[in-house]
């Protein structure tokens, strides 16, 4: 049964990718909406069953590696698997209401969201270090494609420019798995995992882990090679943004996530992990001093994305070199947080969009008054933020909380100034818009009011951010599970 | 969950719910509001009472889950959450029957309502909290829902003093966090525990808990308005006048005084605070802040101004009560949080009295008001000789018993702080009451309103008459132990024994 | 040995030259062609590294040709976004500003204004 629910996670999306390229827009936002319905079953599904009876592999065909295609299911992979679904599917029922149908080309918004979650599901179901490149392209051709939906010569330059970026970023880790398949003889993460931790190989191994890492970092926008990010998410639109925001860039991390925890404590050391904790500090900071300089409103997210994404970075000095409750706390801190930020960010783009549709403009002075009239997407806006600011009860509290103890207890402390100082700086760009909407303009609602649906989406999942952190317990609980073979998390 | 576990969440959820459902009501229904918010807060402060009377009959009531791996959300029903608890509830009603007055016809009346319910709710979730981490909950929580109330009117000045106040409690909570994490690194999941953990402790851990105290105080201090913590303060005056009287006066710094009593008494223990030579600093710094204040005050020609520097020096009396380092000294302390609350509300529901219907801010226009108005004004006379500790009012009480707490442990100079802090109150309170009584009227008045019959509103006039009255009652039945300070004597006694 | 040794080099040789002109290089098509080129040396490592213990390993060999249709794939995106960038702005590279090239077809009158 689980096996079906694998296979269908992977393959639906990609059957309905093709069933969408042939209906035009309306018709393919029915067979989409149905396909979310069916996905959100499926992942739901599969989290309950791995919750209550545990991880475990599947070799697809029953081919063995290093011929085979091995996936890995363990609670970390279905907890993100479930995300997914639950991200995808708002963003796919915003994006149905909020793009116009009157324009052709929108129709292949559906075949490129399938497509996208296909590589997403891919990624986090994948054991292979190949498979894994795949699933990296597949996302972010996609991702490509949606970024130049906008349509216009802005969207097709940020377009371009990502496509670059991205391109970059896997030629460097595929060359890094080209050389680890030359020094070590396989291809799957756990067995060249086990390899090193043997020592049978030597020290080999450690270029070819930082280029992979290098082009992950890449694609995750880290600074200082972040250039790609605000304007691709910046100018697309805005279920396309939510969509990056929170699940793209999340998947190359993933991957550079999965690597460091199993390949990082032998061939890494204590400089290369405060280098890379160090550039996420600095993204922390540039990133919320450009979103408060930013005039347009779907800038100041996109920068916030930047500093939010080097919190995740933290990871990498966090768990080298330090005992294993401390490393368990900062993995479980950086799990709440791509989860949080994932909820945050989506509610905030689509409750951006909606702002912005209501205003007429997407400038971040033209939202005066809308405290107003239109209190209810803004509301989701402002709850989303909390989680940014790390403010309790929400999701980035409990990461914040976490990553301050793991902080603490690696005696890194210096990590204690980034993570406070972090949430007072974007404090300070989300109290920038509330501020905005707060001045009194005048009397009259010159507003244009989006439809009730378009308001609820992104206050759900606001709400799911804001109460992660009453029930982290019980979530990182499941995602504790490893599969039965013993591989690390 | 029993019973027992019921009434915290119970009281927590009232004014949630009541929170959502205003947001949700459009802005033309507003007797529904009005009745859901005087039906909401009647309710809590009903469920207030039933668990104050367990509590006396030495019952506990307790609900805790395990939020973040190592961590507890707890909420507790004890005899020190009471007391704020109490507070709280008895002010909400007050306050909200006010403000039902006081925004007759004025816009986003349901975006106020609803996050003054929030900040009840964050108020009530601090006095029940059960640990730092839950405490810390709901102050970050009563930060969040008392800025838009701040902001209220959108005016630049209010736009600016919202800026200020939360780059203070932010980062002062920042600070607070850095306080608590590092603890719980240190020591574990602390429940608040009468008598405090550190009465016996290793010496190794002396340096580090020292620093910590430090970084708690400095943090709840922002709130506690210490100075120079203090500077978002009087710049909060700008908001409405049930907000200024709430939150300002009473909930917000309240809660930081409030968190500053708890780590004191249940994380560190009176005994232990006092030897690790901690509290000989906060009271240094205390009575600075209660100087400061009245000094400042003198020189402050708004009404709503020169009331706010009297706050940051009168919530200092509080932690200077603490400092004492005896029963007798921390139930004077204690007690004022009660007594300053009363108080203030009262002269801040006058000030907005004479704002709403005079049009008069500044205090050279309040000449001959009290002809005009006299239940007001009589409130405002109550309230003042309160404040400057006429006996046999509640202010007299406080002083009363903190001066005699502090010749109990050997601290002289309190009782000359005591003592120069009341004359600076009366330098600053007497000539407004010179005004009020003993003026004619000068000038005309900048804008009057007519109510009918009565003097304003009745809305406006009958909430600082019923506190005025209580600080009559309060002060006349100390001795009983149905006054706020036979109530404080029972947490003391719980505290300090053992 | 050396022969395996020898095509690795030469991919990392290829790799260099193409990332060189990946990143000098302003023309989006002559970006778009570096990118090949580097992709063909990274192609080319693996492949040369394919030779284990004499014998061929065909799992690198598969994995190349799954390489070659990602970049085809890549590669067939990246010049229609070319394209079609050029159709509306009259621009070949990424530069916002500066003198557009002489013979520019005019840029489409798009229906959509703004964008939000």
């Amino acid at each position: 049964m689980t096996l079906w629910l694998m296979a269908g996670l992977l393959f639906t999306p990609l059957a309905w990718a093709v069933l969408t390229l042939l209906l035009d827009f309306s018709k393919g936002r029915v067979v989409t909406w149905l396909g979310i319905l069916v996905q959100v079953l499926v992942s739901l599904g599969l989290w309950a069953t791995v919750a209550s009876e545990g991880g475990f592999h599947y070799l697809l065909g029953g081919w063995q590696a290093p011929l085979g295609i091995e996936l890995r299911v363990d609670g970390l992979a279905v907890t993100f698997v479930l995300l997914t679904a639950l991200v995808a599917a708002a963003c796919g029922w915003h994006g149905g209401l909020y793009l116009d149908p009157g324009k052709s080309w929108h129709r292949y918004f559906w075949p490129l969201f399938w497509f996208l979650w296909a590589g997403l599901n891919a990624v986090w179901l994948g054991g292979d270090l190949f498979n894994l490149y795949v699933g990296l392209e597949l996302i972010s051709l996609s991702a490509v494609g949606l970024v130049a939906l906008g349509g216009q010569a802005e969207a097709l330059r940020a377009a371009i420019r990502y496509l670059l970026a991205a391109l970059l970023g896997s030629l460097a880790y595929l060359l890094g798995v080209a050389l680890v398949y030359g020094q070590t003889g396989s291809l799957s993460l756990a067995g060249v995992a086990t390899l090193v931790s043997d020592g049978a190989v030597s020290s080999g191994p450690v270029f070819p882990l930082v280029l992979m890492l290098l082009g992950l970092a890449l694609k995750t926008a880290l600074f200082p090679m972040h250039g790609w990010l605000p304007p691709a998410h910046g100018i697309a639109k805005s279920p396309v943004s939510a969509l990056l925001s929170a699940l793209v860039v999340k998947a190359s991390f993933y991957i550079a996530a999965r690597l460091w925890l199993e390949l990082g404590n032998e061939l890494g050391s204590y400089v290369l992990a405060q280098v890379i904790g160090l550039l996420g500090a600095l993204a922390v900071v540039w990133g919320s001093w450009q979103a408060l300089l930013q005039p347009k409103l779907k800038q100041v997210v996109a920068y916030s994305s930047v500093a939010q994404i080097g919190y995740l970075f933290l990871l990498f000095p966090l768990t080298w070199g330090v005992a294993g409750a401390v490393s368990l706390q900062a993995q479980q801190g950086i799990t709440l947080q791509v989860i949080s930020h994932a909820l945050a960010k989506s509610a905030m783009f689509l409750a951006a969009g909606n702002l912005i549709l209501s205003a007429g403009s997407n400038k971040v002075d033209a939202l005066a008054g809308v405290s107003r009239f239109l209190p209810f997407s803004l509301f989701s806006f402002g709850l989303a933020g909390l989680s940014l600011m790390g403010l309790p009860p929400t999701g980035g509290f409990a990461a914040k909380w976490l990553l301050l103890q793991a902080s603490l207890g690696s005696g890194q402390w210096w990590w204690i100034v980034v993570l406070l100082v972090g949430g007072l700086l974007s404090a300070g760009y989300v109290f920038r818009i509330y501020r905005a909407s707060f001045v009194e303009d005048s009397g009259t609602d010159h507003f244009y009011h989006p439809p009730r649906s378009l308001e609820v989406i992104p206050m759900i999942l606001a709400l799911l951010a804001l109460g992660l952190g009453l029930v982290s317990d019980s979530v990182l609980s499941v995602m504790a599970l490893p599969f039965d073979e013993g591989g690390a998390g | 969950m029993s019973t027992g576990a019921l009434l915290p969440v119970a009281a927590l959820m009232t004014s949630l719910l009541a929170s959502v459902i205003i947001f949700a009501l459009p802005e033309t229904r507003s007797r529904l509001r009005t009745v859901i918010n005087l039906g909401a807060a009647l309710l809590k402060l009903a469920l207030v009472v039933v668990m104050i009377w367990g509590v006396v009959q030495g019952q506990a009531y307790e609900v805790a889950f395990t939020m973040v791996p190592g961590v507890e959300f707890v909420l507790r029903a004890d005899a020190l959450s009471m007391l704020f608890a109490g507070l709280s509830a008895l002010l909400w009603l007050l306050t909200t029957i006010y403000a039902v007055g006081y925004l007759e016809d004025s816009p986003n009346r349901s975006r106020f309502f609803g996050f003054f319910s929030l900040c009840v709710a964050s108020t009530m979730g601090i006095a029940l909290a059960g640990n730092l981490f839950t405490f810390f909950l709901f102050y970050e929580m009563l930060t969040l829902s008392t800025y838009p109330l701040l902001v209220h009117r959108g005016t630049p000045k209010a736009l600016r003093a919202g800026r200020n106040y939360i780059i203070y409690t932010l980062a002062g909570g920042a600070v607070l966090l850095l306080g608590i994490a590092w603890l719980h690194g240190l020591v574990g999941d602390l429940r608040f525990q009468e008598g405090g953990y550190f009465a016996e402790m290793a010496p190794a851990l002396q340096a580090p808990l020292t620093i910590i105290f430090v970084l708690l105080i400095a943090g709840l201090g922002v709130k506690a308005a210490l100075v120079p913590l203090h500077g978002w303060l009087p710049q909060a005056m700008v908001a409405p006048a049930p907000v200024s009287a709430l939150l300002h006066a009473v909930a917000v710094v309240k809660a930081g005084a409030f968190g500053i009593i708890r780590v004191v008494f249940e994380v560190y223990g009176l005994e232990a605070a006092r030897e690790m030579g901690l509290l000989a600093g906060l009271a240094v710094v205390a009575a600075f802040t209660i100087l400061y204040g009245s000094t400042r005050a003198l020189f402050q020609m708004d009404l709503k101004r020169r009331l706010a520097f009297s706050t940051i020096s009168q919530v200092s009396y509080i932690v200077l009560g603490l400092c004492l380092a005896g029963p007798v000294g921390a139930a004077g302390g204690l007690v004022h949080l009660v007594h300053q609350g009363i108080m203030k509300i009262t002269l801040f529901f006058c000030a907005g009295n004479y704002a709403e219907t005079l049009g008069v801010h500044r205090i050279d226009e309040l000449d001959g008001a009290g002809k005009r108005m006299p239940g007001t004004s009589a409130a405002f006379t109550l309230g003042a000789f309160g404040m400057i500790g006429a006996p046999p009012l509640a202010g007299f009480i406080t002083k009363w018993t903190m001066g005699s707490g502090a010749l109990a442990v050997g601290m002289d100079w309190v009782v000359a702080v005591l003592v120069a802090s009341s004359l600076l109150n009366a330098a600053y309170f007497l000539p407004i009451l010179h005004r009020l009584w003993f003026a004619g009227q000068q000038a005309p008045l900048p804008e009057e309103r007519r109510w009918g019959r009565l003097e304003t509103s009745s809305w406006l006039l009958w909430p600082p008459v019923l506190t005025a009255v209580l600080i009559i009652l309060f002060g006349l039945f100390a001795g009983t132990s149905y006054s706020p300070l036979g109530w404080v004597e029972l947490i003391v006694d719980r505290e300090v024994a053992l | 040995m050396s022969s395996q040794l020898l095509y690795a080099f030469a991919g990392v040789a290829l790799c260099g030259i193409g990332l060189f002109g990946y990143i000098r290089l302003d023309h989006l098509l002559r970006k778009l062609l570096a990118f090949n080129l580097m992709g063909s040396g990274v192609f080319l490592v693996m492949v040369g590294l394919a030779q284990r213990g004499g014998e061929p390993d065909p799992v690198p060999q598969a994995l190349v040709l799954t390489g070659i249709v990602v970049a085809i794939a890549a590669t067939a995106l990246a010049v229609v976004l070319i394209r079609r960038y050029y159709h509306l702005s009259g621009r070949t590279t990424l530069a916002e500003s500066g003198p557009e090239p002489k013979n520019t077809p005019k840029p489409e009158a798009h229906p959509e204004g703004a964008e939000v």
